[in-house]
Formats: structure tokens, C-alpha cells, sequence
């Protein structure tokens, strides 16, 4: 085998933010036509050290090469000028405007007219050399999200980049679009681009990587060890620095009584367009009904129809024997229901609140917390202590202000204020988005603990891994309807990711 | 009345909204570009008034009526530099300052235009068109401006590079970062090209539709102006309509005196008048209050990113 060039080296690149060395002396390099993947956990510095080889950052120290020529990067013009470009994981798309309008921004060239149509055939021939195809007179927002990833990689494209960094690329995809995606990359490095896959989950890197770089709290742990003969579980353990159980210990659940029944539910988006269509199901205690769907196939509007956040257009909710409606006082029924919301620091906390204080925020008004008008501040204190010790809250103090504390531990202190009275239902959206290893499995077992005390559970999760390892029932939402329905224990990832694209489950 | 005599009565009518409708054009055109680039200007009220007042003052040194629109433009963008600055660079609330910057260009413009209160107002040159006999030659000239502004407004926002930008940044500031585009001089240039065209619309008022100066005289103009960019929808051609038809609302009191209209005159009729003069007022309370909602205003096409300053690097927009 020939001596491979190498596309672009990074040399011991160090980034720093206020209180954290996010990238320590970091080594990169990535060969011309592979895929290198740069694994680790969240927060271990991957997405930085990529900013930084985008332009976006100035690192404090090291140098990079492209070509072998050492370059300084000031921009992420200079870095697309050096070849070098990057999709990011919130794309970078103006939503209400043209596929064509968004390929052509920031360039040099045209200097002031649009002329829209030629650039738009432009768009058109460049889609279908790359096998990338997008109406180019679509609006963004008209677009599915890998159809938008595409334009993406269309921008890039057409700004002449030959390495592409692709941040976290298949967190919104559906199994199906993973497959197309990675068709797409390998087409790519056989053209002679280099592909730089930015990812956290193991199965992709193993599947579609060459080479594998892992990082971990800022350092290299691994560098360029090959894809192929590596294990998923030698992977991990470079990655979190320990074993890694991929299995969530589960007894069979005991599904009981029948705790929510939702017939013929519709409910209005924030567009005020229709996101649920006559859906109806059932979730019993001590089960745990898991929700899939691609983002925006209204998982959003269920939650908050369920938690009542969003009032309904038409259907039923039954909790227990309580009617769900407009009569509900939903301050009340807290004690029966609970909900871990999408957005932990805006719904689901108090940012300047303490520890203490978001603990009562569902009792603060009936004892022993309150007696009356007011608040019993050594019964607050109690409560928090409990609470801290039992869900192994990492805290400085209770009196901390919960936005001090990390996404793991800010939704330990959700979890305990919602599951510490057994409640009826959960209602858990994206329960470990944006978590570690470590406080992903403490927040499964968590959810496993409230199913085994008879808790029925609703998880809407846009991770399939998640919801296959910890729910006993799959439901999937295709456009505000309930595509299909099956027992979690031996489906299909293949029939789901079907179900998302809107097929119907016939076969 | 006879046929003629209606015919000339609506022409002159049309005339007089297009005419009263014209400072408004400008404000508000102004204002989109402002908006659309993400950032609110409750400040027109206060550059118009700075832009009337600064106008008269320089026509009445130099009895040059154009120097005097030239000088309502360059006060009016002056003071829009002050909204900018507090705005983008020290990221203050959009409403915060645009209030107190009005409160500033109507201030200022009171303390400063009390010499010119009640002076000799510019003359108008009287030229002959078919039916309506009688116009001023400034005031065609202003209608014929706006009328050739502001398509020229609408294809530089949706068919030029530079208008690219300028929406971009105004929907989603940190992709058009990503690619180049200086969010930050953007913004600037944007705000002061509505404080310029607001202080135009001041001094167009005060030279040409209306002449004389009086303190309070945009009497509210600006504000209308800033409901008119909702009820536009953010759209330059769309505020052709409306500002022409709220020139319409403002100009038919005056246009029903006429005694020759038995039914429907207000020198007859004085509550009717009172009436017709909230007219615009009410409309644009009207507006405000559709515009209120945030899913009206999503549906209606607000700029995603209005209101909002900009930080490079931080979660949002």
C-alpha cells in the first residue's frame, strides 16, 4: 500500500474557555479519501477541536497543516478557502429562504445581482453529480431534515470544500437516512474528499469509519486506530475511560390497570397547523410506552397535550378516573402526573432557583411545605436534603442555583422532584439528551426503578437505541399519526425506521 | 355637482392621499429594512420629528428645499447611529431604546425648532396637470419618488446580494455569520438607512406636505409607521398600500369639508370629522393589536431574529 497523503494534520492544538481546557495538546490528522471519525462523549472537546480546524475558533497553541503547508485560519472563509468545510449539528440555513438563495450566501461571487435561475441550475447539476438531490427552488422549511443536511453538504460542495466535518450528522436522521447519508459519503471519498465524522455513537463510527480518533476530556486517547477489527466495546471503553453496559437491567414489566387512555386526540402546532391526528392510545402502570418518531412528528404536541401545556382540538384523555380537560386543574393533579420536559433548563427548572427551591416548585402550596399562606423554610430544607441524598444530586449545596449545575444532574433534581411521589404517569421527553454515558445509565435506571414501582410510563425519545433498550411497547408517530404499534422485545430497527419515513406497517 | 366637478373632487382626493401618504412610504420602508435585519426602531417617531424640524431649519437659512430634505436625512440617520449603538454594540433592549430615542428626537427637536415656530413656510411651485388644474411641482416630485422607491426597495431586498444579506442576518444571524457576512456592520447599516429615510419622510413633511414647523409636528406619524411595517407584512410593495391608504385616512377630513358634498360633510357635520380624524389612530391600534400575537406575527413573516442581539457563539440565534 502506498504512503496515504494526509489532507489536513492538526498539531497539538490547545483550546481553552473560562474553566475548562477543551482541547489539551490535541494530534489530528485525516488521510485524502477516507472517513475518520472523531469519537467521544459529550463535553470531551470533539466539536471544538472541529471549530477550530473550521476557522470558527482561534486555538491558544499548535498549528495546522493542509496539504502539508502550514495555514492560520482567522475565519471559516479562509477555512473553506484552504478547502475545509463544515455542517455543522444546527444547521446553518436561513429556514424561509431558497435552497439556491442559501448555497449563495456570504459569497464573493455574484457581487450584487441574483441571478437566481442560473445559479439554481448550477445547484441542480451539482446535486446530481454528487447524487445529492434537493429541488433547489425549495424552501428550507419546506425540507425534511436530511434534505436539509444535504444543502448542507451542497454549500460546502460548492464552495470547492475536500474536507468535509460532518458535527453529529445522524442525530436527526432516520435509519433509513443514515444509509442514504453514508452511501453519499463513501461516493464522496472515492472523489477524492476527505470526510471528518464527528459522532458519539458507536455503531456508526464502526460502520461507516476508516479510521477512528477518540478523545476524552480534551485528549487524545486513541489516535487512528483502524474501524475494522475494532470492537464497539474497545471502542467505549476509550471513550469513557471504563466497561460500558450496553444492556439496561430489566426485569419483564408487569403491566396493571390501564392509567392514561387518549382516544382520538388532536391538537394544533405553534403554527396553528394540525400535529396530532386522531391519536389514540393506552399506557398501563408499571409499563414503559416508548414514543419514535423523527422530530416534528408530533411528539412535542402529545406532551404537552398530555401534561397540559397545550390545549387539545378534539379527543379524550383519561389519567386514572380523572377526565383530562378544560375543568382540569392541573396544579392538582401533579401529585398523579409527572413530566421531565423536553427542555430542561426552560421547562423543566428554574434557572435561578436553588436546588431546594426547584425541589418544591409541584408542593409548595400543601404540607408539609406550606401550611396556608406560607412556606415552612426547614421543611424546605428537609425535603431537599432527602431528595439530594436519594437521587445522588451532585451539588455544592441545596441553596446553589440550579443553572450552576450539569445537564446530569440538573435532570436528577427534575427526576426527584417529579417521580418522589409515585406518581401515576410519566411523561418523559428526551429524558437523556444531551447527557454523558454516566448520567445517561443513572437516568435509565431511574426510569426502570419508577416502572417497577407501578408507574406507567410515557418516553418520547428521538434515540431508537434508548427506546428499544428501555420500553415495553413502541409507538411511532408519523405526522401527527400513529404509524404502528409493537412490543419493544424483538422490533425491527429496520420496520421502525420505515414507520418513521411514513410507511405504513402492512408487512 | 356635475360629472367634471366629481371627477376632479376624487382625483384631488386621490392625489391628496398619495401625497399624505408619502412621508409615511418612506418611514415605513425604512423601517422594514431596519426590521428585516433584525432590528425594531421604536424610535421613527423621534427621527421624523428630528428630521422635520432639522429639515425647515436648513431651509430656512438657505431657502433650498432639497438641502433641507439632504439635512432631515442626515439628522434622522444620526440619530439612528444612537439606537444602533445602544442596540448592537451594547445589546440593550431594542424597545428600551427606541422609546427613549424618540423621547430624545422629540425633545431635542421641540428645544431647538422653537425659533422656527410659525415662520414663513416654503412656497409651492405651482405647475398645471389635466382635470385637477392646480398641484405643487414638489409634491408630484415626492409622490413620483416614492413610487419608484419603493419597487426599487422591494428588488434590492429579494434579487441582490446585498439584500441576501440583509434578510439573512435579520432571520438567522449566526449562519449568515458562518459564512462571512458582518452581522454587526449589517445591522448598523440598516438601522441608519431607516433613521435616514424616517428623518426624510420628517422633512418631507415639513417642507413639502405639510409646511411649517410646529413642535409635535409628525403628530404620531412614526408610530403609525411602525404598525405599518406589521400590517405590510415586512414587504416593501405591500407598504406602498398601506401607507398610501393611511394617507387616504388622514386626509379625508380635510378633503370632506367641502360643502358641495351635502350628505358626507364634515363642515356640517363636526362630530364626524372629530371621528374621521382617530381614523388612523384607531386603525393602527387595530394593527398593533393583531400584531401583538406572536403567532400572527409568525404567520405574517416576522424576522426570526427581531429583537434579538447578537453574540457570536451563543445558543439561540
Amino acid at each position: 500500500m502506498t504512503e496515504a497523503i494526509n489532507a489536513i494534520e492538526m498539531h497539538s492544538i490547545v483550546k481553552r474557555f473560562p474553566g475548562v481546557v477543551a482541547n489539551d495538546h490535541v494530534d489530528f490528522a485525516c488521510q485524502v479519501g477516507e472517513v475518520h471519525a472523531l469519537l467521544g462523549e459529550n463535553g470531551a472537546g470533539k466539536s471544538t477541536l472541529m471549530n477550530v480546524l473550521a476557522g470558527m475558533y482561534r486555538p491558544e497553541a499548535g498549528e495546522i497543516l493542509v496539504s502539508g503547508k502550514r495555514v492560520v485560519l482567522h475565519s471559516p472563509q479562509e477555512a473553506i478557502a484552504h478547502g475545509i468545510g463544515m455542517v455543522h449539528q444546527h444547521f446553518m440555513l436561513v429556514p424561509p429562504h431558497s435552497v439556491a438563495e442559501n448555497i449563495v450566501l456570504g459569497l464573493n461571487q455574484p457581487r450584487f445581482l441574483l441571478n437566481l435561475s442560473h445559479i439554481e441550475e448550477q445547484v441542480a447539476a451539482l446535486s446530481e453529480q454528487y447524487g445529492l438531490s434537493v429541488n433547489p427552488r425549495a424552501k428550507i422549511w419546506e425540507l425534511s431534515v436530511g434534505e436539509q443536511q444535504r444543502v448542507e453538504v451542497l454549500k460546502m460542495l460548492y464552495r470547492g470544500a475536500k474536507v468535509l466535518i460532518l458535527d453529529e450528522p445522524t442525530a436527526v436522521l432516520t435509519p433509513q437516512e443514515v444509509e442514504v447519508l453514508f452511501h453519499t459519503l463513501r461516493d464522496m471519498t472515492k472523489r477524492g474528499h476527505s470526510i471528518v465524522f464527528i459522532s458519539h455513537k458507536l455503531d456508526e463510527v464502526v460502520a461507516i469509519a476508516d479510521r477512528v480518533t477518540v478523545l476524552r476530556r480534551g485528549k487524545v486517547t486513541a489516535a487512528n486506530v483502524p474501524a475494522k477489527g475494532t470492537t464497539k466495546a474497545q471502542l467505549a471503553q476509550l471513550m469513557v475511560g471504563r466497561e460500558v453496559l450496553f444492556q439496561v437491567d430489566k426485569k419483564k414489566a408487569q403491566p396493571g390497570d390501564v392509567v392514561l387512555a387518549v382516544e382520538g386526540l388532536c391538537a394544533d402546532n405553534d403554527r396553528s397547523l394540525p400535529a396530532l391526528r386522531n391519536v389514540s392510545l393506552q399506557v398501563r402502570a408499571g409499563e414503559i410506552v416508548g414514543v419514535a418518531g423523527v422530530a416534528g412528528n408530533g411528539q412535542r404536541e402529545l406532551a404537552e397535550a398530555l401534561t397540559g401545556l397545550r390545549r387539545p382540538t378534539a379527543g379524550k384523555m383519561t389519567l386514572g378516573k380523572i377526565a383530562l380537560d378544560r375543568h382540569t386543574q392541573w396544579l392538582k393533579l401533579g401529585q398523579q402526573l409527572a413530566h421531565i420536559p423536553e427542555d430542561r433548563a426552560v421547562f423543566g427548572s428554574v434557572a435561578e432557583l436553588s436546588v431546594a427551591e426547584n425541589l418544591i416548585l409541584k408542593r409548595f402550596y400543601r404540607p408539609p411545605i406550606s401550611s396556608g399562606w406560607s412556606i415552612n423554610a426547614s421543611a424546605v430544607r428537609q425535603n431537599a436534603d432527602r431528595l439530594v441524598v436519594q437521587y445522588q444530586i451532585a451539588t455544592p449545596t441545596i441553596e446553589t442555583p440550579v443553572r450552576m449545575l450539569s445537564g446530569g444532574n440538573l435532570q436528577k433534581v427534575i427526576l426527584a422532584r417529579e417521580t418522589s411521589e409515585r406518581p401515576y404517569l410519566m411523561v418523559a421527553v428526551h429524558p437523556t439528551r444531551g447527557l454523558d454515558i454516566g448520567a445517561t445509565e443513572s437516568v435509565h435506571k431511574l426510569l426502570i426503578e419508577q416502572r417497577d414501582a407501578d408507574t406507567g410510563i410515557l418516553l418520547i425519545s428521538e434515540d431508537l437505541d434508548e427506546l428499544l433498550s428501555l420500553s415495553d411497547r413502541l409507538i411511532v408517530l408519523y405526522e401527527g399519526q400513529i404509524a404502528g404499534e409493537m412490543p419493544a422485545e424483538g422490533a425491527d430497527i429496520h420496520t421502525i425506521g420505515l414507520m418513521m419515513a411514513g410507511a405504513k406497517a402492512d408487512a | 355637482m356635475t360629472a367634471n366637478e366629481l371627477i376632479a373632487l376624487a382625483l384631488t382626493i386621490v392625489f391628496g392621499a398619495l401625497v399624505s401618504g408619502s412621508p409615511l412610504l418612506f418611514a415605513t420602508v425604512g423601517e422594514i429594512f431596519s426590521e428585516r435585519a433584525g432590528v425594531m426602531n421604536l424610535g421613527i417617531e423621534g427621527m421624523m420629528l428630528v428630521g422635520a424640524m432639522s429639515g425647515f431649519a436648513v431651509w430656512f437659512k438657505t431657502g433650498d428645499v432639497l438641502l433641507g430634505l439632504i439635512a432631515g436625512m442626515a439628522f434622522g440617520a444620526l440619530l439612528a447611529l444612537l439606537h444602533a449603538l445602544i442596540t448592537i454594540t451594547l445589546r440593550a433592549d431594542q424597545v428600551v431604546s427606541g422609546l427613549a430615542v424618540t423621547f430624545l428626537g422629540s425633545g431635542l427637536s421641540s428645544i431647538l425648532g422653537q425659533p422656527y415656530v410659525g415662520q414663513r413656510t416654503p412656497q409651492p411651485t405651482p405647475i398645471v396637470l389635466p382635470i385637477i388644474e392646480q398641484v405643487a411641482a414638489q409634491q408630484l416630485a415626492l409622490i413620483i419618488f416614492g413610487l419608484i422607491f419603493a419597487p426599487l426597495a422591494w428588488f434590492y431586498l429579494h434579487r441582490t446580494r446585498p439584500g441576501l444579506n440583509l434578510r439573512s442576518v435579520g432571520e438567522y444571524p449566526s449562519a449568515a455569520d458562518s459564512l462571512g457576512i458582518n452581522v454587526y456592520r449589517t445591522r448598523y447599516l440598516y438601522v441608519i438607512f431607516g433613521g435616514a429615510m424616517s428623518g426624510l419622510g420628517g422633512a418631507a413633511m415639513s417642507l413639502i406636505t405639510d409646511p411649517g414647523w410646529v413642535d409635535g409636528k409628525t403628530s404620531g406619524l412614526g408610530w403609525i409607521a411602525v404598525a405599518l411595517v406589521i400590517f405590510a407584512a415586512w414587504d416593501p410593495m405591500r407598504g406602498v398600500w398601506v401607507s398610501y391608504f393611511f394617507g387616504l385616512l388622514r386626509r379625508l377630513p380635510l378633503d370632506l369639508q367641502n360643502p358641495a358634498l351635502p350628505l358626507i360633510s364634515t363642515a356640517n357635520n363636526p362630530s364626524l370629522g372629530r371621528l374621521m380624524d382617530m381614523l388612523p389612530y384607531l386603525a393602527t391600534i387595530f394593527i398593533l393589536i393583531l400584531g401583538s400575537r406572536e403567532a400572527m406575527r409568525k404567520r405574517l413573516g416576522s424576522p426570526a431574529a427581531l429583537g434579538i442581539p447578537y453574540v457570536r457563539g451563543e445558543r439561540g440565534l
